[in-house]
């Protein structure tokens, strides 16, 4: 059994975890072989980050503090890289060209 | 097999289709029930399967917007968690399009309930996704349009008519639907031929048919009288087209030497992507609504920044009108519109953006920060008194000393409105705050003629070549020329070369029309001269 990984991360782009953003998570999510769930509290309820449709129902805004666990191969990989990935605000728009 | 019959609609978007009917049928009629509860869900999960296979493989023909509607929808398909929950309902007896409709339409009410209009917007893909796995599940083609076909439905989504190549031919003939839908916004920019309104009538499906979109005809069995009276207007219309297409980049320059500005309406940042900017002397109209509720939730501030600076910067300095969200009306959208009665003649356009600072202000934000990368115009959409200017520009430069004190690089575009409510066309001069006026000659029509638009009854009511719509038009044009306020026209008489003679002799200079229109509206430009029209 490895152990349990954990982070948590502020949601700071300005529409929060809806389409874009939740293909993006539970795409990442699925990366990994190992159980990976978010939060909304630390004491849970925990959704699976796999599915999008129960990371669209947590309807998450942006200022939601967002907790992340994983367990099982590559775990803390898995934390990691989630973790990055809504520091970046899911790379939502820029002010790029073309990034629409 | 019957003889000939002709169908009569409203054209929604001209151009030429021959090829076979396509009926489709609606999921769940036509669905027959399964013996064991095992063989239901088994059912289920292939119709899952079938439509996920069909939203992939329209993918791959499809980018920007539509591709990440698309995407959205596919993984919400391919998510287990529906299916799992309609498992538990069938276990209880029910039919799988039961089940299906019933877990599809709780999540549908629970996104709609949602105070977050982002979330609240997303209920129209999940409606689409309902939709198409009852399709599935009823056997029938519903789902998938085949190649060629001349196609006869309802209504449709906008995510099916992006998920049909139409590039190997065919039509779209709706039973109900609007010219003025998002649908038909579409069919335009991409020369798709489509009528509407055509009722109830049978049609035998596939049967050979013709349909001529800006006739607003459909041929089913035609004779063969029919077909080479058909064949004769297509090759015409197809050689006009072919002629404009050579010149296509030229100006457009009247008999008279005088020159019109031809510029584009655009409804979808990627667009443009199909559009030469040579070809026109900029966007004289490009809708927001699209970027707004249906496909994505409301759009945050740098996602709306990044689809102007596109356009902007396709541009190359020619001017871009964006107009501000015209929602409401026929184009509702989720979260944000309050559902009305009588929608045409309530909050939509500036009058709901002013009603929702909150939204409006993100949507000026990013269109102050837009403005340095190009000449870009700000355009009101629904303006009918003057205070509604003086509002907008009062919260533009409210926004535009935040983003100074912030340090924020922007500028303050022009900003316009569109003349389309009576009491503007009647006495512009009370809205001489205005920097330009665009004539949205749609709305002018109905709300002068007290004929919707979307009432495919009144059909031969609102016309916009109707004297008093004209008159308008002409006033407006006037006062726009004797005191310096630039006048165009963007409705969609712009986009109709039989129009254009009438337009310009009602005095306009400035047309804005859909992008498959560009080349022969220009022609028909070069073929006017002042005074051989009357009026």
């Amino acid at each position: 059994m490895t152990a349990m990984a954990v982070s948590d991360v502020i949601i700071t782009n300005e529409v929060g975890l809806h389409a874009r953003p939740s293909v993006k998570l539970t795409k990442l999510a699925k990366s990994f072989p190992c159980r990976v769930e978010i939060a909304m509290r630390e004491e849970g309820p925990w959704i699976d980050a796999k599915s999008i449709v129960k990371v669209m129902a947590a309807k998450a805004p942006k200022g939601t503090r967002l907790w992340l666990r994983a367990q099982g191969e590559q775990s803390t990989m898995a934390v990691a890289a989630l973790t990055a990935l809504v520091e970046r605000g899911f790379d939502e728009g820029g002010g790029h060209d073309g990034a629409s | 097999m019957t003889g000939p019959a002709r169908i009569s609609g409203q054209g929604a978007s001209a151009g030429f289709a021959r090829g076979p009917v396509h009926l489709a049928r609606r999921g769940g009629r036509s669905y027959i029930a399964k013996s064991t509860p095992e063989q239901e869900l088994q059912a289920l999960h292939l119709a899952v399967e079938t439509a996920a296979t069909v939203i992939a493989s329209a993918m791959g023909q499809v980018s920007g917007d539509a591709a990440d509607i698309l995407e959205f929808q596919l993984a919400m398909l391919e998510d287990g968690s529906f299916t799992e929950a309609a498992a538990g309902i069938i276990s209880s007896g029910a039919t799988a399009p039961v089940a299906w409709t019933v877990v599809l339409d709780a999540e549908i009410a629970g996104y709609q309930a949602s105070e977050d209009a982002s979330f609240a917007a997303r209920s129209a893909d999940l409606a689409d996704i309902r939709d198409n796995v009852l399709s599935a599940l009823s056997g029938d083609s519903a789902a998938t349009i085949p190649p060629g076909v001349i196609h006869v439905d309802e209504d449709i989504a906008p995510t099916r008519f992006l998920a049909h190549d139409w590039s190997t031919g065919g039509g779209l003939v709706l039973r109900r639907g609007s010219v003025a839908s998002h649908v038909a916004m579409l069919a335009r920019a991409r020369g798709v031929p489509m009528i509407v309104g055509i009722g109830d009538g049978a049609i035998a499906d596939a049967a050979e048919a013709l349909l001529d979109g800006q006739a607003g005809e459909l041929l089913v069995s035609p004779d063969p009288v029919q077909i080479a009276a058909f064949n004769d207007r297509r090759s015409l219309s197809q050689a006009l087209q072919r002629d404009a297409d050579a010149v296509a980049s030229d100006p457009a320059v009247t008999r008279d030497g005088e020159t019109v500005a031809v510029l584009v309406n655009i409804a979808d940042p990627d667009d443009v992507d199909r559009i030469p900017i040579v070809h026109v002397d900029g966007v004289g109209l490009m809708r927001t609504e699209f970027l707004f509720g249906g496909e994505r939730g409301l759009p945050d501030e740098d996602t709306q920044l990044a689809a102007y600076r596109k356009v902007l910067a396709w541009a190359e300095g020619k001017p871009v009108t964006i107009r501000t969200l015209d929602a409401g009306g026929d184009k509702p959208v989720a979260g944000y519109t309050i559902p009305e009665d009588n929608p045409f003649l309530g909050m939509r356009g500036i009058r709901l953006s002013l009603a929702r600072p909150e939204v409006f202000r993100v949507q000026i934000r990013a269109l102050l920060r837009a403005a340095p990368y190009g000449a870009l115009k700000v355009m009101l959409p629904m303006v009918s008194i003057p205070g509604e200017i003086a509002q907008a520009q009062a919260m533009f430069a409210e926004e535009a000393a935040d983003l100074a004190g912030a340090g924020v690089i922007h500028r303050m575009p022009e900003i316009g409105i569109m003349v389309e409510v009576p009491s503007v066309a009647v006495t512009p001069d009370r809205f001489a705050g205005a920097a330009f006026f665009s004539i949205g000659s749609n709305d002018l029509t109905q709300y002068v003629l007290a004929a919707s638009r979307d009432n495919t009854r009144l059909g031969a009511l609102g016309s916009i070549d109707d004297p008093a719509v004209l008159r308008l038009i002409a006033n407006v044009t006037r006062f726009g020329a004797e005191n310096g306020v630039e006048t165009s026209l963007c409705g969609d008489a712009a986009s109709d070369p039989e129009m254009t003679s009438v337009l310009l002799g009602a005095g306009l200079r400035r047309l804005s029309v859909a992008p498959a229109r560009v080349a022969v509206v220009k022609a028909a430009v070069r073929r006017f001269v002042r005074g051989e029209q009357p009026g």
